[in-house]
């Protein structure tokens, strides 16, 4: 049994590659080589228990593709991901994921296509409870199902429903109770407020950090909204390409952001203050991963690059402000500290 | 006189089970050059309104009532060849999806050079040159090279662009565009803000910008109406409506957006959800998740009245 104040999840060198060729006999009469995605590359990050660690980047960064690998939906192509001291890569068949299973769980992004339509809201919910076996009296499983509901906001009465009658926020407060039943410690949430309008999301947003207060959870959250990341995380980390680029205590990494891609990202966000200031938004977009660029995967779109930055891949060091940064040029300390100048 | 005024709009639904009314009594207008930000959950008739606008309304859906002008001439109840001339040459139109907006069998230079010849009496070569210069105009590097690619070509960002380029081609007074950001990457969303800022300021183009994204509102708008349940329920200047939003609805939108500046525990929220359009309730329509309603609120529907510097349809405002 591990420590308790070890971390609950501990991800080292995960990767997760691709095969992206075109098929055998093309290759073959085309003489095309293969061609592998990185869509995950070489990835190191901790999550402690009962914290909220984020994971930002626009699309194509493999943030999604974390998500799965970490619920062992994918197996990694290369690395680790412990989980409270068992090495996930290393389990073979159903039997030894499932304890580890249990305490994993999953909610995704669309709340129209995780919920089988054909299913009643108690069947749905009570399946995670079926599955692994944890009660097998009727009359527990009806009242579990009911107690459920009502933690995430619904009546026990809506289990005699169908997902068809409830609307995204409702049908995502389901996931959330589906996700729920096997009582795990992790939840991996895959963009889980993107498909649903803002006063929705703020719904679904508070329901997810009191359940992390009353049970103790542990959530990996992945999502592109940096001010949705900032309201629930406690670190976030901010990917590119495959990379993280900087990871770091969410209070820091808003106000103090080092990484250049960090500081554009932030740049961007529209601004509801209405400071009236400048926006500079980022040149550029992002590079195909099958192709990525040599050294740091940043710079072509970076102001900062030089030769260094364009051969040599950086590497994740601590900075002052206590995130992580891979950055040659935070590294040197030949980057301003002050806001950015305007992008060429 | 405004560009663009909307009066009284209805948008009715026949179904077999009762006429629904997404869109009910709506009023605004647009001013030349002017970009009014047009913000709602999903469902609120938002994106109906548009349509209803540019003469795209899917059936069964029908304008019930109610009058749309541009230029002070009544567009709503123009036949359809009528319409198609307005279309594209007086009102332009950005959508969310930039794949679907394309014909993938054509060249995006097709594309534009058949719009443009459409409205104009450009021979081939001219519209072709011309096509060339909008691509440029919207930020296409390459754009001689770019003209005879096929969108499935081109990224998110850059159909997204041109798109736009499709939209003022013949340079409309108006473009109509919903949610042109909402598929893109925030920092391709922040390039595609500054670039229809800069065409309004340049050519003088009114927008009617439709999103769920108060950032974006905020960023370009000089206006913003706040709709819920297929209505206006708050309309002003973009500056009042998100810094002291008088209707308790917008307000409670406001404070539901997290912000990076600030680490509040919890985020407001409105309690309970949108009506369906078959259960709107009589009086004002917020009235059941309303923290402020009062009795006059469950009987009698308001009017847009004044509050502080907006426009309220609000009891609260009520004066008397």
């Amino acid at each position: 049994m591990a420590e308790m104040h070890a971390p609950l999840v501990k991800v080292a060198g995960l990767s997760r590659y691709f095969d992206v060729s075109a098929p055998w006999l093309n290759r073959v009469l085309d003489g095309q080589p293969r061609l592998i995605l990185k869509a995950v590359d070489g990835l190191d990050f901790e999550i402690n228990r009962g914290e909220t660690l984020a994971l930002v980047g626009e699309s194509g960064c493999g943030k999604s593709t974390v998500a799965r690998l970490v619920v062992g939906l994918y197996r990694p192509s290369a690395g680790s991901i412990v989980f409270d001291g068992v090495d996930m890569a290393g389990l073979g068949g159903r039997a030894e994921m499932a304890p580890i299973r249990r305490r994993l769980q999953m909610i995704f992004q669309d709340p129209f296509a995780s919920l089988n339509p054909r299913w009643r809201v108690s069947a749905i919910v009570s399946e995670p409870i079926r599955a692994f076996r944890l009660l097998d009296d009727e009359r527990l499983i009806v009242e579990r199902v009911g107690q459920l509901l009502r933690q995430v906001g619904l009546s026990p009465v809506d289990g005699e429903k169908y997902p068809h009658e409830f609307s995204g926020g409702q049908r995502q407060r389901i996931s959330i109770a589906r996700a729920l039943s096997s009582q795990p410690e992790f939840l991996v949430c895959d963009e889980p407020t993107s498909a649903l309008d803002v006063s929705v999301q703020a719904q679904i947003l508070n329901l997810m950090k009191d359940l992390q207060r009353q049970l103790g959870l542990t959530y990996l959250f992945i999502s592109h909204n940096l001010a949705v990341v900032r309201h629930i995380a406690d670190r976030v980390g901010v990917m590119y390409l495959g990379r993280l680029a900087e990871l770091g205590p969410a209070k820091n990494l808003f106000a103090l952001p080092r990484h250049p891609y960090t500081r554009m990202l932030l740049d961007t966000i529209p601004d509801l203050e209405m400071t009236g200031r400048q926006r500079t938004p980022v040149a550029g977009e992002v590079p195909n991963p099958i192709n990525p660029p040599t050294g740091c995967a940043f710079h072509p779109r970076c102001p900062f690059a030089n030769d260094r930055c364009r051969s040599e891949r950086p590497v994740p060091k601590l900075n002052d402000t206590g995130s992580t940064t891979a950055c040659h040029a935070v590294e040197e300390g030949r980057l301003p500290a002050g806001p950015l100048p305007v992008a060429a | 006189m405004a560009l663009l005024e909307v009066e009284h709009l209805r948008i009715e639904f026949p179904t077999r089970r009762g006429t629904l009314l997404a869109v009910d009594d709506v009023s605004f207008s647009l001013q030349e050059g002017e970009v009014l930000g047009v913000v709602g959950e999903s469902g609120a008739g938002k994106s109906l309104t548009g349509n209803a606008i540019i003469g795209l309304l899917e059936p069964p859906g029908r304008i019930a009532a109610g009058e749309i002008r541009l230029n002070g001439r009544r567009i709503d109840n123009l036949p359809y060849e009528e319409m198609r001339k307005i279309r594209g040459k007086q009102i332009g139109a950005v959508f969310q999806d930039p794949l679907t907006s394309l014909n993938p069998l054509y060249s995006v230079g097709q594309q534009l050079i058949e719009t443009i010849q459409t409205h104009t009496e450009m021979t081939p070569t001219q519209a072709r040159t011309r096509a060339i210069e909008l691509l440029a105009e919207v930020g296409i590097p390459g754009a001689e090279r770019r003209v005879d690619h096929y969108p499935h070509q081109f990224s998110g960002g850059m159909r997204q662009r041109v798109v736009i380029a499709l939209a003022i081609c013949v340079n409309p007074r108006l473009i109509i565009a919903d949610e042109p950001t909402t598929a893109l990457d925030v920092s391709i969303q922040a390039q595609i803000i500054a670039l229809l800022k800069r065409l309004c300021r340049d050519h003088g183009t009114a927008i009617m910008l439709i999103t769920h994204d108060m950032g974006v509102i905020a960023e370009t708008a000089d206006r913003v109406a706040v709709m819920y349940a297929g209505r206006v329920a708050e309309i002003g200047p973009v500056r009042s409506v998100i810094k002291e939003a008088k209707h308790p609805y917008s307000h409670g939108l406001m404070g539901s957006i997290p912000k990076i500046g600030d680490s509040k525990e919890r985020l407001e929220q409105i309690e309970g959800s949108m009506p369906r359009l078959t259960e709107i309730p009589p009086g004002c329509a917020f009235n059941p998740r309303c923290p402020r309603a009062f009795d006059r609120c469950r009987v009698e529907r308001p009017d847009l009245m004044p509050a502080g510097d907006t426009l309220a349809s609000c009891w609260l405002y009520a004066h008397g």
